[in-house]
């Protein structure tokens, strides 16, 4: 790597290590906003893995990440008195998320497309609705209620709650999560960038081609799918640990079709298959509306001197406003992968 | 020369009530070209998709080397050693040429998802072994200057080599080419035919589904000839040209 390009990283580290400080001047609800947003891009990166390179639709991905947070929830919170560390807890999450993606991969090994689909979401429906009514006979998941005072993250006896003062600069508890978040989404991109280029990335993107001609090149299709399943789901499985750590709450309501559906349209958004634009799409999505719900409110105000349309109806008047017109204009997503983009040029022979 | 290399034994294959092969029986021997020729119809690429797995069949077996494949499950007919391509060329079109043959290593590559994610210098030197392997190949099928181009991209006669290319990535003892000369002009073809004659003396079993009569007569030791789901001849060439059957076959019954 070049001087410029060395430079140029560790301008982006600097960057992106005070950012919390400098949210937090602005107010600690956009640092929750911005934590909130990492964890939309692991589970668009997760998804991207089963959609975006091996071509599987699978339209109930947030069930993954409801199985990591109730993994931390039931193992670190005094509903069944257990308070596990975090890094027994969060592994363990992943793992249970790892399986269910397999379980769920396992019958849908010969469905494509739309079908896929169509199962895919009601695997996600059977989870949230199990999640609702395992109270009874047992209390297992406490049903709509949720489970509360979940134990937050707590490393090396600094826990994650109060305000910590470093070097004359104060953190936050949320500012604490940013960093450990930052931590594991760098590892999720490396993970992701380097399957990408390796012979699994090449299976799988070969089954999204042709699922027929990858069988006939040698391909265990069958055991690469519910690779892409699992592996998927681990991501999603992570990411719901810490929610449920950073919330101190799950609820089913959390982890609703809307999710899945929103997860998508970021991998769909960004760029199918391309690391870069997946997250560019899940930090869009994440922020707009966020922004439009800050902004909306006093725009109104000063041009009409009163509240002429709900804040929250004109925000999802807009993205999906936003969302239609990107579709039309960028088909391929806003940062398309590489080979797409080959693909809109002109044959150079 | 004459070790029998595959051998198909009674394969059926109904397709509701249409009966698209009929106890179809044939061996192939290590090393020689072996022709499948036969009207439209008459059930030659379904038996390659029978026998590389890709349909289930409805009887018989196929030993491959003397053993039977596993006709379940494609990826071992890839794996024991059968390659194939097909007629309407299935290329990963969206992949670079070279990504195309790299695949093509799967099979016989091991690296594993932990591998990939802490590139193990042992996954490191099995990576770029397959990029040596598949950058080989492109040049031994004629297309090296293609490498990092989309598959969809390439011209139709360099899409047909790109196929051989993958296949013969898998280090296949059977190559099975289903109508490699489709749409090939003039040029293409005699191209075509030096690249499979150059695959035998590298030791190679060719199978050949062909229209090109020509083709498939000056090209290969023996032909088999299916009409209506069964084999009705199996011989050198010269004499299946001469026999009456199969110029009933191909001509309709001649007198009236």
């Amino acid at each position: 790597m070049s001087t410029k390009k060395w430079i140029g990283l560790a301008l982006v580290a600097l960057a992106l290590l005070a950012l919390p400080l400098v949210l937090t001047s602005v107010g600690t609800a956009w640092v929750r906003i911005t934590n909130l947003a990492i964890l939309f891009i692991f589970l668009a990166l997760g998804l991207n893995i089963v959609v975006g390179m091996a071509g599987l639709l699978d339209l109930g991905y947030i069930a993954f990440f409801a199985v990591g947070a109730y993994v931390y929830a039931l193992l670190a919170s005094p509903h069944f008195g257990l308070h596990l560390p975090f890094w027994v807890i969060l592994p363990l999450g992943a793992l249970f998320a790892g399986m269910a993606g397999a379980i769920l991969g396992a019958p849908t090994l010969r469905l494509r497309g739309d079908y896929l689909a169509i199962v895919t979401l009601g695997f996600g429906e059977i989870v949230r609705i199990f999640l609702n009514n395992l109270s009874q006979p047992f209390n297992i998941t406490n049903g709509p209620k949720g489970i509360t005072r979940i134990d937050g993250l707590n490393i090396a006896g600094m826990d994650f709650v109060n305000t910590h003062t470093l070097f004359g600069i104060p953190f936050t508890g949320p500012a604490k999560y940013y960093y450990v978040l930052l931590i594991l989404l760098l590892l999720v991109i490396v993970v992701n960038l380097r399957l990408q280029k390796s012979r699994i990335g090449r299976a799988w993107v070969a089954i999204r081609e042709d699922e027929l001609a990858a069988k006939a090149a040698g391909i265990n299709t069958r055991n690469m799918k519910l690779l892409a399943f699992a592996m998927g789901a681990t991501f999603g499985g992570i990411a719901g640990g810490m929610f449920s750590a950073m919330q101190g709450f799950v609820s089913p309501e959390s982890f609703i079709l809307h999710e899945s559906i929103l997860v998508l349209a970021m991998v769909v958004l960004g760029g199918m298959g391309n690391v870069w634009g997946v997250i560019a799409g899940a930090m869009l999505l994440s922020f707009v509306p966020e922004l439009l719900r800050y902004t909306v409110d006093p725009v109104q105000q000063m041009l009409f001197g009163k509240l002429l349309i709900d804040p929250e109806v004109l925000r999802m008047l807009i993205f999906g406003g936003a969302l239609v017109l990107t579709m039309r204009f960028r088909p391929a997503g806003l940062w398309p992968e590489s080979r797409h983009k080959l693909e809109m040029s002109e044959n150079r022979s | 020369m004459s070790v029998v290399l595959l051998e198909a034994r009674n394969i059926g294959k109904r397709f509701g009530g249409v009966q698209a092969l009929k106890d179809v029986s044939l061996t192939i021997r290590a090393q020689e070209i072996y022709g499948l020729i036969g009207p439209n119809g008459a059930g030659k690429t379904t038996f390659f998709n029978v026998m590389t797995g890709l349909y289930p069949r409805d009887g018989g077996e196929v030993l491959f080397g003397g053993v039977p494949l596993e006709l379940d499950t494609p990826y071992l007919v890839a794996q024991a050693g059968i390659a194939r391509t097909f007629q309407n060329i299935r290329l990963f079109g969206n992949m670079t040429a070279i990504e195309n043959v790299m695949v093509g290593r799967h099979v016989r590559t091991h690296a594993g998802v932990f591998g990939a994610i802490l590139r193990t210098p042992g996954q490191r030197a099995e990576e770029a072994a397959i990029r040596r392997r598949a950058e080989e190949l492109l040049h031994y099928v004629g297309i090296p200057h293609r490498a990092n181009d989309l598959a969809r991209n390439l011209s139709y006669g360099d899409q047909r080599r790109l196929e051989i290319a993958r296949a013969l990535a898998t280090e296949p003892q059977l190559l099975a080419l289903d109508e490699p000369a489709a749409g090939m002009n003039a040029t293409e073809t005699v191209a075509l035919r030096k690249l499979i004659e150059g695959l035998r003396a590298d030791g190679l079993t060719v199978l050949l589904i062909e229209h090109d009569v020509k083709l498939v007569m000056g090209l290969c030791d023996r032909v088999a000839v299916l009409d209506y789901g069964e084999k009705i001849a199996e011989d050198v060439p010269g004499v299946v040209q001469k026999d009456p059957k199969v110029i009933e076959a191909y001509l309709g019954a001649g007198g009236d």
